[in-house]
C-alpha cells in the first residue's frame, strides 16, 4: 500500500494540533475538564489509527528508510526537516501512540485538578516522542530528544506525588546533563562530515581517536535516558513521584529512547568505539541486572519494586545491543516493546489499588484476589511476563539477548541469568503479598474489582502480551531486515577497520 | 567653505537626533506637555526611524572623514537597538502611570541613548566609538537614577556612574595607547597597519589592547567587571532595568565585535585567550551566583551575565559563523529579556510592585497565561529545544567547535545545566507551589501585547528561523573583509 500523504508528520504532529485546540477550550472548570478529556482522547486514538495504518503499509522486507519527507528547513546549515521510519523505529512509534490513549483513559478519574493543562502536556509528549523515533536529522532528533524533558518535567511536578519537586528537578537535570554533551557530538559530527542527516552519517567513517570521544558523549546521554547503573539513581524517585501515566510514559517509552540511541546512533556511525567499549557496557548491563534485582527484593513500595525491575530490564537490552549479532539487536529490540508494554501495564495495576487505597505500601494490601479476581488475573498475566514466562512477550526478549550474550561470553550470559531468576523472585513475592493470603486489613474489604474503564485499559495490554509471546514472529518479521542491515554494515565497518590495522 | 559630509548614509541617526530635539524642545516649552504624547511619539520616531534604517540601508558606506560607517551588520544591529528601545518605551507605560512617575524626560532620555548606540554600532573610528558611548552611558546614569525621590534608585545610579566612568577612562587609556603605537585612530589604517604579516604588533598596542576590552567587558557586563550589574539591575526601576538588559547590552556586544574584529582583527590570537577567560568567567559567574538570588531582577542580571558569556562564545571563534551566532543569539535574547521583564512588570500586589521570585507563587492558578509565557521564556533561556535560545546556542556552539575551542564548548554547555535549574526555579514557583498571595489580576493591554508577540516569537521560532538566520548570516559576512 502506498500513502499519498506525509503520514510521519500527520502522526507526529497531530497530537500537537489536538493540544492547541485543548488549549482554546473555555468555559467553567467541569465543561473543560470534560472537554480536554475527550478531546485528547479522541486525538490519541486517531493518531494510533494511523499509526497502525503506518505499520500496515510498511514494506517488512526493505532494509532502509520508508515513508521519507524532507523539506528545506534550515538551509544555512543544510539541515533539512527529515522524516523516516526503518524496522528499528516502526515499533516504537506504534508503542508511543498506543500507549498515548491508555494515559488518558488511566487519568480520567484520578487526575482532577488542571486537567486541561495535563492533556495538553500528553499530546505535546506524545509528539515530542514520536518525532524523535521518526526524526532522520540530527538537529530534528536533538530537538524532540530534548523537547520530552519539558512536558515530563511538568507532569512530574504538577501532578506528582509528595516529593515530586526533587524527583522532577533530579529528572530533568540528569537528563539534561547528558543530553547537552550529546548536543557537543551531533555538531561535532556536523564540523567533522558537514552534515547532520543521519543516513549520510551512518555511511561516514571517522576517525577511530575522534569516535571513543563522541561515543563518550552518546554514552552520557543514552547512559542516563536507558538508565544504566550507576546514573540511574533519577529513575525511582521519577517513577514513585509521578503520576500514574507520567511512569507509564516514563517507562514505556522514555527509557527506550536510551537503547534507540545506542542503536540508531553509536553502533553504525561509531562502530569502532563501540567494540572498544562493549566490555564497559557488559559491566554495567551485568551491574545493573543483579544490583538493581536485589535492590527491587527490599523495596516496600510497589512503584520503587517496578522501576528497579525497569533498570535491570534494561540491562538484558543493552547487553543484546552491544553483542552487535542478529539475535541480540532483535532480541534487545523485542525486549524493549516486551518491556515497554509489561512495565506500562505493571504501573497501570499498581494506579489502579493506589487510586482506591492511596497507598503504595506493599505491607498494606494482602489477600487482594478474593474481592478482585479480574484485577488478580490481570496482574498474574503482567507478574508472569515481567519475570520471562515462556508464552509471555518477556520470554522472548530475554532469550534472545541471553542466547546472544552466550555466543559472544559465556560468563555474561551466566551472570546475566542470575537476573533473570531473581526477577522471578521479586516479582512473584511482590504478587504473594499482594494478592494473595487473607484479607485481613479492614480498608481493603470493600475494594472494588476493575470498573469498565480499567477492563478497557488492561484488555489490549494482555492481548499484547500474549500475542508477542505466542507469535512472535509477526513482530519480529518487521525487524529482520533492518536488524540484519544494521549488523552485517557493522561487520564491514570493522572489516575495513581491521584490513586498514594490518596492511 | 569646505564640502558637506554626505548624509545620506547617517540619516536614520540624523532624524533620530532632531526628532529628540523636538520632543525635547516640546517638553521644555509647554507647560503642560503631556508625557504620554512624547511616548507614543517616541515609540513612532523609534520604529519610523528602523523603517528608514531599512530602507536607506546602502551597503558599505564610509562617510564623515571615514569616521562613520553603515554595513549590513551594523543595520542588523541597530534593527536590534531600535526595537529593544521602543519596546522599553512600551513596557515603560503602564508602570509610569501607576506609580504616578510620569515624566517627558524618561522616552526623551531613551531615544539619546539610542541615538548614541547607533553611533557606537556605527562606529569607523576610536573617536567616533568613544563619542557613542559616552552619549549613551550618560543618558543610561541619568536613567537609572530616575526616581531621584526614591534611595535605592539614586544609589543604583550613582553606582552606575562611578563605575561606568571609571570604565571610561581605562577604555580611553587604552584607546590613546592604541593610537600612540599605531599612529592612528580610524579603524580601517588601524586593521592595515596590525594585519601587516610580516610586523609584530607593538607591545603598546597589545597592552591598549586589553584596556579597551575592559572597558568594553565593563559595558556588556562580563565577569570580572559585572559587580555592577545586580545592584544597578535591582536599584534602578524596573522599566529602566528592562531597557538596560535589552538594547545597551546589544549595542555594546556590537561594538566589542567590531573593535575586535575591525581595526584589531589581526590581533586575534592575542585577544581570543582573554574573550575566552572572560566567557568562561562570564558563564560559570552567571549560573552559580544566580542559584542563591531571590530578588528576580538581581536574578535576571546574572543570567545576564551568563547570557553575555554564551554570546562571547561566538566571538571568542572570531570567524563569520562565530559572529553569526551572536547575531542570533542577541536576537533571541532581545525577546526572551522583553518578555521576561514584561512578566516581572505584572508583578504587583495590592498595587505595589514585588520582586522576590517567591511572589510568582502560584501564578500558573492564578495567571494562567502569564505563568505560560513565563515558563517559554525561562525554557528558553536554559536553551531547552524547540524553543527559541536554543537556537542561539545551538549556532554559538557550532562555531565553537568548528574553530576547535572544545574544552571552551564542553564548560560553556556544562554551566548551561547549571543555569537550567534556576530557570527551572521559576517554573517550580509558578507551576509546582501554592500561592499565598496572588498577584493583582489586572495587566495593561500594551503588556499584554508584547507578551503575545514575544512569547509567540520564542516558542514558534523553530516553525520559520529562515529569515532571521539568513540575515545574521548576511550581517556577520560584511563585518569581514573580502
Amino acid at each position: 500500500m502506498v500513502l499519498h500523504f506525509p503520514i510521519l508528520s500527520l502522526v507526529t504532529f497531530l497530537p500537537f494540533i489536538g493540544a492547541l485546540f485543548i488549549f482554546m477550550i473555555k468555559g467553567d472548570e467541569a465543561t473543560v475538564a470534560r472537554n480536554s478529556r475527550q478531546l485528547a482522547l479522541w486525538t490519541s486514538l486517531v493518531t494510533f489509527t494511523l499509526s497502525v495504518l503506518l505499520i500496515l503499509s510498511f514494506d517488512s522486507d526493505a532494509a532502509g528508510f520508508q515513508f521519507v519527507e524532507t523539506e528545506q528547513w534550515i538551509s544555512g546549515l543544510g539541515i533539512h526537516y527529515r522524516m523516516g521510519v526503518d524496522g528499528i523505529s516502526v515499533w516504537f512509534v506504534l508503542l508511543s501512540t498506543f500507549l498515548t490513549p491508555l494515559c488518558v483513559l488511566a487519568s480520567w478519574e484520578s487526575i482532577r485538578s488542571h486537567v486541561k493543562e495535563y492533556m495538553i502536556a500528553f499530546l505535546v509528549l506524545e509528539t515530542m516522542m514520536v518525532g524523535m523515533f521518526c526524526a532522520l536529522d540530527f538537529v530534528v532528533f536533538y530537538l524532540f530528544f530534548e523537547g520530552v524533558l519539558i512536558p515530563m518535567f511538568l507532569i512530574i511536578g504538577v501532578w506528582g506525588g509528595p516529593r515530586r519537586i526533587y524527583a522532577a528537578f533530579k529528572f530533568f537535570l540528569f537528563t539534561l546533563a547528558g543530553s547537552v554533551l550529546m548536543l557537543i557530538a551531533v555538531l561535532t559530527f556536523y564540523v567533522v562530515v558537514g552534515t547532520t542527516d543521519i543516513q549520510t552519517l551512518m555511511q561516514a567513517r571517522i576517525d577511530p581517536s575522534l569516535q571513543y570521544w563522541l561515543w563518550l558523549a552518546f554514552f552520557a546521554s543514552f547512559a542516563v535516558k536507558v538508565p544504566m547503573w550507576p546514573v540511574h539513581t533519577w529513575l525511582p524517585d521519577a517513577h514513585v513521584e509521578a503520576p500514574t501515566a507520567g511512569s507509564v510514559i516514563l517507562a514505556g517509552v522514555l527509557l527506550k529512547m536510551g537503547a534507540y540511541g545506542f542503536l540508531r546512533f553509536s553502533l553504525p556511525m561509531l562502530p569502532e568505539a563501540s567494540l572498544f567499549f562493549q566490555p564497559l557496557i557488559f559491566t554495567l548491563s551485568v551491574v545493573a541486572i543483579i544490583y538493581t534485582s536485589l535492590v527491587a527484593l527490599a523495596q516496600e513500595d510497589m512503584k520503587k519494586l517496578v522501576a528497579y525491575s525497569s533498570v535491570a530490564h534494561m540491562g538484558f537490552v543493552t547487553i543484546g545491543i552491544f553483542t552487535v549479532s542478529v539475535q541480540g539487536v532483535e532480541g534487545a529490540l523485542f525486549q524493549m516493546l516486551s518491556h515497554g508494554i509489561i512495565s506500562a501495564a505493571l504501573f497501570l495495576c499498581v494506579g489502579v489499588v493506589y487510586d482506591r487505597i492511596h497507598s503504595r505500601d506493599i505491607a498494606r494490601y494482602g489477600g487482594l484476589v478474593h474481592r478482585m479476581p479480574a484485577y488478580a488475573l490481570v496482574f498474574m498475566v503482567f507478574t508472569l511476563g515481567a519475570l520471562g514466562l515462556p508464552g509471555t512477550s518477556g520470554f522472548i526478549g530475554e532469550f534472545l539477548s541471553l542466547l546472544a550474550a552466550y555466543q559472544t561470553n559465556r560468563l555474561l550470559a551466566v551472570l546475566a541469568s542470575i537476573g533473570v531468576v531473581l526477577g522471578a523472585v521479586y516479582m512473584l513475592w511482590l504478587y504473594r503479598r499482594v494478592m494473595l493470603g487473607v484479607l485481613e486489613k479492614e480498608e481493603l474489604k470493600s475494594i472494588l474489582d476493575l470498573n469498565r474503564r480499567e477492563v478497557a485499559i488492561f484488555t489490549p495490554l494482555v492481548v499484547l502480551v500474549l500475542w508477542m509471546g505466542i507469535y512472535p514472529e509477526y513482530f519480529l518479521g518487521f525487524m529482520h531486515a533492518s536488524a540484519n542491515n544494521l549488523v552485517e554494515n557493522f561487520e564491514i565497518a570493522r572489516g575495513l577497520q581491521l584490513a586498514v590495522a594490518a596492511p | 567653505m569646505t564640502e558637506l559630509p554626505d548624509f545620506y548614509p547617517a540619516m536614520p541617526e540624523v532624524v533620530l537626533a532632531f526628532s529628540g530635539l523636538l520632543l525635547l524642545l516640546y517638553g521644555a516649552v509647554c507647560r503642560d506637555a503631556m508625557p504620554r504624547f512624547v511616548g507614543y511619539a517616541t515609540v513612532l520616531v523609534l520604529l519610523a526611524v528602523q523603517v528608514l534604517e531599512m530602507i536607506t540601508a546602502p551597503g558599505d558606506a564610509v562617510t564623515f572623514s571615514g569616521l562613520f560607517i553603515s554595513d549590513r551588520y551594523a543595520v542588523f544591529m541597530k534593527s536590534l537597538v531600535l526595537l529593544g528601545s521602543a519596546l522599553a518605551v512600551i513596557l515603560s507605560f503602564d508602570y509610569h502611570e501607576h506609580e504616578k512617575q510620569e515624566r517627558v524626560e524618561y522616552p526623551i532620555f531613551i531615544l539619546f541613548a539610542t541615538l548614541g548606540m547607533m553611533m557606537m554600532i556605527s562606529a569607523n573610528s576610536l573617536l567616533s566609538l568613544y563619542l557613542g558611548l559616552e552619549l549613551q552611558s550618560l543618558c543610561l546614569y541619568v536613567l537609572a537614577a530616575i526616581r531621584r525621590d526614591t534611595l535605592k534608585s539614586t544609589e543604583a545610579g550613582l553606582k552606575y556612574f562611578i563605575l561606568g566612568a571609571l570604565s571610561s577612562g581605562l577604555l580611553l587609556y587604552g584607546m590613546s595607547l592604541i593610537y600612540g603605537f599605531a599612529g592612528s585612530t580610524e579603524f580601517p589604517v588601524l586593521a592595515a597597519i596590525l594585519t601587516a604579516a610580516d610586523t609584530q604588533a607593538p607591545m603598546g598596542v597589545v597592552v591598549g589592547l586589553v584596556f579597551v576590552m575592559a572597558g568594553l567587558a565593563f559595558k556588556i557586563s562580563a565577569v570580572p567587571f559585572h559587580m555592577w550589574t545586580p545592584d544597578v539591575y535591582e536599584g534602578a526601576p524596573t522599566p529602566v532595568t528592562a531597557f538596560f538588559a535589552m538594547a545597551p547590552k546589544i549595542a555594546a556586544i556590537a561594538l566589542f565585535m567590531r573593535v575586535l574584529l575591525d581595526p584589531l582583527g589581526g590581533l586575534v590570537e592575542e585577544w581570543r585567550q582573554v574573550v575566552v577567560a572572560v566567557s568562561l568567567a562570564s558563564m560559570i559567574l552567571g549560573s552559580f551566583a544566580a542559584l542563591a538570588q531571590t530578588n528576580i531582577k538581581r536574578l535576571m542580571a546574572y543570567s545576564s551575565i551568563g547570557h553575555m558569556g554564551y554570546a562571547l562564545v561566538g566571538l571568542a571563534t572570531g570567524t563569520p559563523a562565530g559572529v553569526q551566532g551572536v547575531l542570533i543569539y542577541m536576537t533571541v535574547y532581545l525577546f526572551m529579556v522583553v518578555g521576561t521583564f514584561a512578566v516581572i512588570l505584572c508583578m504587583r500586589q495590592h498595587d505595589r510592585m514585588v520582586e522576590n521570585i517567591k511572589d510568582l507563587a502560584g501564578l500558573s492558578k492564578t495567571h494562567p497565561m502569564i505563568a505560560l509565557a513565563m515558563a517559554v521564556f525561562m525554557f528558553s533561556m536554559a536553551g531547552i529545544p524547540p524553543l527559541a535560545g536554543f537556537f542561539g546556542k545551538l549556532y554559538v556552539f557550532l562555531a565553537a567547535i568548528e574553530a576547535g575551542l572544545y574544552t571552551l564548548a564542553i564548560l560553556g554547555i556544562l554551566t548551561s545545566v547549571v543555569g537550567a535549574f534556576y530557570y527551572m526555579r521559576i517554573v517550580k514557583f509558578m507551576y509546582f507551589d501554592e500561592s499565598h498571595e496572588p498577584l493583582d489580576r489586572w495587566i495593561g493591554r500594551d503588556i499584554g501585547l508584547i507578551l503575545l508577540v514575544t512569547g509567540v516569537f520564542t516558542m514558534f521560532f523553530f516553525v520559520y528561523p529562515e529569515p532571521i538566520l539568513a540575515a545574521a548570516s548576511v550581517a556577520a559576512a560584511s563585518l569581514f573583509p573580502g
